[in-house]
């Protein structure tokens, strides 16, 4: 996480504090105990704010996501989404995408399992990842040991798989890109290709 | 982006052409609308439809989709005839005064040495007279009628204000206006910026659209400044990521090449890379490029890559053809000859064009996995879904994995925005399900091939067994070690050249950046122009310091900019001969008797004397180039062509279909229509609540805007019986949609060579996945051509017919 700016952790330390107190502790009386027991608890408090930028258009907003929960523990999730105001770019705005971000991660419609359909089925059935890995690179190594062209009519090494294609993501990190490089171009893959062409 | 989102407060004049920024790019927009604010500068939108960006301009002007160039060279012509030119720019910083090769010629719309039969130029002619010293001949009085200039105003002459509305269908009286207005920031106290996006690049002559607008910025001496540019305004938050780390056919990451095969050897690939200055004293900074391979490939096969073998030069696959682009996958896959595709959050059954033959194609394949974080089409290609995906679902015989992966508020890494800053960002919570993150899901991929090639052996299992991976858990490798590859490390001591028992860096160190480099073995670097992110300082793109001295927008210690962190690039341009700012009001750097300072990192060598060498480093020539030589397959100049399905025929080049040298597969071009058949002009595009197939998926954006609709003129949808609001038919040879129709003032009919043009405006947010209602899309319409340089669809200008409609059966 990176905190550094101290309007954050003043912030991020007040929310905390919130959480931790009760209005009793100001010395309000028990009429003024049972009004506030009646509030709606502050929704930011006790959660961690992590600086991430919009996945849409490359803009690149800045984003503050509130979350409650650990990652270090598994148990962190998402409650609430904001422009970064500190953002030199978006000075804390969105666009009608960006502002509904919190929806498009708790999405209906995002996939949890991976799934297999067979040849001619008309469905999805769950599969397990080591069973889906393991298909896949039998898939791949049948093809490929099948297809490979290591020297061309000349004689020359080429060294290409050209029956087995590759379309990276628009939307992943660079780091996700650089090992998705490293892992498609050691197999001789020549059909690479990513959103940048369309 | 050559400057940055936040550097548009610096403009005079926004020009927004081939892009919708105040709908699709809502929050960089907010810059243009600064400027006007605090600078009273000003906007003109050129769009086919009356947008929401033109409805905030200062001056908006229509145009037919597809004629761009002749409205461009229109405008550079009237420049030039005006004597509004950036004079002292032009003749320092461009190729304005090469002379040319004899026998190199225009006309009829063909530059010489057309081959018709495999649509293809010998571009031998396309080049400058060298002379005895090895330099290229130039005219500083700019009087040889062959230098650049002459030969430019030759070619441009027919683009007079009466043929650009012929041409574009842009009243006389606007076109006018509008270069008017652009031609004032020949000043040099006033810079225009250019804001475009797909409007530009989905077309046959996409990459000739940008550079009629580059060739325009460079004659007004405004690029390199503040406020100036070229500014691509790119679709997805890591496209430009993705593009600078090649992940494409023919690309190596930082702008290198996979070798062809006719480069057999590493000295051969090596030896048309050298680069050689065409003008004396210039940096020609692809002279080094043996550094960025070099240690490419060490980051790739580590101990394998060794002097002895060239450093694995052939663990690259060397290609037969240009590329592997998407559309010929597509084409190979129809044709039986592609078995398996992978899809990394990407969806080509609705973003790839003629959406029968990819649903056709995918369903020949014997695999297909797709790796996304949502439901999509294409991972469901197979399924029936009536009207809006009518297959033979028990037919189809390809095996499908959905793999969940993470989306950003999982993961960690750098996006890089259209300004090319690199900025980190943390994960918020943990995958949902038994989703994983991509770098996994690779790796996993990866590792389980590997295995079966070290208990099974196969085809040259040598790339794939010595590929380098020196992860602490390689099972799940980290963004952090991801990112200090990609900037590069000492593999062995680095010692000084001059002083051998001096050790400059040592081995394992991060390199600070890509000066450092060798091509000896001894570093290595996954991405050269990302060197500088992550070295000993540190993660450079977790930087969150938004101080910005002066209010310049440079914004300098706010994450990474490549290269080097550098904010305007070719920013030398900003100064004049002697090194001053042409502009003191926009000083960025400046030479101070010694070396180059201000507000940015230098483009050039800090030492590099004024006079002396040429802004634009990588270019041999050391200046810009309003003349390409070979570098660009349809002309060293731009020129008008008409998209594949037109309204209208080429004025200028009756004869010539389309992009002269744009590929055309033959199973295609039976698909292509004609204006007597298919008389509208459609196009494709956006609308701000949604982000192209995903926000489909999301309620709120779904409520926003629910459902598929075309827009047409009123003018239109009288001649037609259609109703606002009411369903209508809109079709050609490659598919048929029905969509409800808005009826709007935003589109009106454009009068082209003494003819009407009605536009039908089809935006792109429908499919059937997620929680807006089931609807279609351009795809289904679009043809299956590209761009002449590098296969970008042409999703914006295509021919369709319309008719009133009862909806479709299964609504």
């Amino acid at each position: 996480m990176n905190m550094e700016i101290s309007r954050r952790s003043f912030l991020k330390g007040a929310g905390a504090g919130v959480a931790a107190t009760t209005i009793g502790a100001f010395g309000f009386g028990e009429a003024e105990a049972a009004f506030v027991a009646e509030l709606r608890p502050y929704k930011l408090a006790g959660t961690t704010e992590t600086r991430n930028t919009c996945p849409y258009c490359s803009v690149a907003c800045g984003v503050i996501i509130y979350s409650k929960g650990d990652i270090a523990q598994g148990n962190a999730v998402a409650m609430h989404l904001e422009g970064d105001v500190d953002h030199p770019t978006n000075r804390g705005t969105l666009c009608p995408k960006g502002a509904a971000l919190l929806d498009f991660i708790k999405s209906e419609t995002r996939l949890t399992k991976p799934k297999v359909r067979r040849a001619g089925s008309d469905k999805f059935e769950e599969i397990s990842w080591n069973e889906a890995l393991d298909n896949i690179a039998r898939l791949m190594k049948d093809d490929r040991d099948a297809n490979f062209i290591e020297r061309n009519m000349d004689g020359v090494q080429v060294n290409r798989w050209t029956t087995t294609g590759f379309l990276a993501a628009s939307a992943t990190t660079n780091e996700t890109a650089f090992l998705t490089y490293k892992a498609v171009r050691s197999t001789g893959i020549v059909a690479f290709d990513n959103q940048a062409r369309v | 982006m050559t400057n940055s989102w936040t550097d548009i407060r610096n403009t005079d004049l926004v020009v927004i052409m081939g892009g919708n920024a105040a709908e699709a790019h809502p929050c960089g927009f907010k810059w243009v609308t600064e400027a006007k604010a605090n600078r009273g500068a000003k906007l003109i939108v050129v769009d086919p439809r009356f947008t929401r960006s033109a409805s905030v301009a200062d001056f908006y002007a229509p145009i037919r989709q597809g004629s761009d160039i002749a409205f461009l060279l229109g405008v550079i012509k009237y420049c030039i005839d005006n004597d509004k030119v950036q004079w002292d720019y032009v003749k320092a910083f461009t190729n304005a005064a090469y002379i040319l090769k004899e026998g190199f010629a225009y006309s009829d719309g063909l530059f010489t040495g057309y081959d018709a039969e495999k649509r293809e130029y010998d571009r031998s002619t396309w080049d400058y007279e060298i002379g005895e010293d090895g330099y290229v001949l130039v005219d500083e009085t700019l009087q040889n009628p062959r230098c650049v200039w002459n030969m430019l105003k030759e070619h441009i002459a027919v683009y007079t204000p009466e043929m650009v509305e012929r041409i574009c269908g842009t009243p006389k009286d606007k076109f006018l206006k509008v270069a008017e207005m652009i031609s004032e920031c020949s000043a040099r106290d006033k810079t225009m910026t250019s804001m475009y996006a797909l409007g530009w690049t989905q077309h046959s002559k996409g990459s000739q659209n940008i550079r009629s607008m580059a060739m325009l910025q460079l004659i007004l001496g405004n690029i390199g400044v503040r406020g100036g540019g070229m500014n691509a305004l790119r679709g997805h938050s890591n496209i430009q990521g993705l593009t600078d780390i090649g992940l494409m056919s023919n690309l190596i990451p930082g702008y290198l090449n996979i070798p062809t095969e006719r480069e057999v050897d590493y000295a051969t690939y090596i030896s048309s890379r050298g680069f050689k200055p065409l003008r004396p004293n210039q940096m020609s900074y692809w002279q080094n490029y043996s550094k960025f391979f070099v240690s490419f490939q060490k980051a790739m096969w580590g101990s394998a890559a060794t002097p002895e073998n060239d450093f694995a030069y052939h663990y690259l696959p060397k290609l037969d053809l240009p590329a592997y682009d998407i559309l010929r996958a597509f084409e190979m896959m129809d044709q039986g000859q592609m078995h398996g595709y992978f899809c990394q959050g990407f969806n080509p059954l609705l973003s790839f064009p003629d959406r029968g033959k990819i649903t056709r194609s995918l369903g020949k394949l014997k695999f297909l996995v797709v790796i996304d974080p949502l439901e999509t089409e294409t991972s469901r290609f197979w399924e029936n879904h009536g009207t809006f995906n009518d297959v033979d679902t028990a037919s189809i015989q390809t095996e499908v994995y959905q793999l969940p992966s993470t989306c950003f508020a999982e993961d960690e890494g750098a996006l890089v925005n259209s300004g090319r800053w690199l900025q980190w960002h943390w994960a918020a919570q943990n995958p949902p399900g038994e989703a994983k993150h991509d770098t996994w899901i690779m790796a996993q991929l990866y590792l389980r091939l590997k295995k079966l090639y070290q208990e099974e052996g196969g085809k040259f299992p040598d790339a794939i067994l010595n590929l380098h991976w020196p992860y602490a858990d390689p099972e799940d490798p980290k963004p952090d070690e991801l990112a200090r590859e990609m900037n590069g490390y000492a593999v062995t001591d680095l010692r000084d050249p001059n002083d051998p028992t001096k050790v400059l860096l040592e081995a394992g160190k991060q390199v600070a950046g890509f000066g450092v480099l060798r091509d000896d073995g001894s570093t290595a670097c996954g991405c050269w122009i990302y060197s500088g992110c992550f070295n000993e300082n540190g993660n450079n793109m977790a930087r969150r310091d938004n101080t910005d001295p002066d209010a310049t927008g440079a914004y300098p210690n706010w994450t990474f900019s490549w290269p080097a962190n550098r904010r305007i690039l070719y920013n030398r341009a900003s100064a004049d001969l002697d090194g001053k700012a042409w502009d003191p009001t926009r000083k960025l750097i400046e030479w101070n008797g010694e070396k180059w300072e201000g507000y940015d990192v230098p483009d050039i060598a800090v030492t590099a004397k004024p006079r002396e060498v040429g802004p634009f480093i990588m270019n041999p020539e050391g200046q810009s180039r309003l003349f390409t030589r070979g570098m660009m397959r349809d002309g060293p100049f731009p020129a008008h062509y008409e998209p594949f399905e037109s309204p209208v025929v080429n004025v200028v080049a009756p004869a010539v279909r389309g992009n002269p040298v744009a590929r055309v597969f033959e199973s295609d071009r039976q698909s292509f229509g004609d204006a007597e058949e298919f008389p509208y002009a459609a196009t494709s595009y956006r609308l701000t609540e949604h982000f192209h197939y995903w926000t489909k998926h999301v309620w709120v954006n779904a409520v926003l805007q629910p459902e598929f609709f075309v827009e047409i003129s009123e003018e239109l949808a009288s001649e037609k019986g259609i109703d606002k609001g009411g369903w209508c038919r809109v079709w050609n040879k490659r598919g048929s949609v029905h969509a409800k129709a808005v009826v709007t003032k935003r589109i009106q009919p454009l009068i082209c060579d003494g003819k009407p043009v009605h536009i039908v405006g089809i935006p792109l947010h429908w499919g059937f996945t997620g929680a807006a209602k089931n609807g279609m899309g351009p795809n289904s319409l679009t043809p299956f051509v590209g761009d002449a340089n590098i296969e970008t669809p042409e999703f914006k200008a295509f021919l369709v017919n319309i008719e009133r409609s009862d909806g479709p059966a299964s609504a």
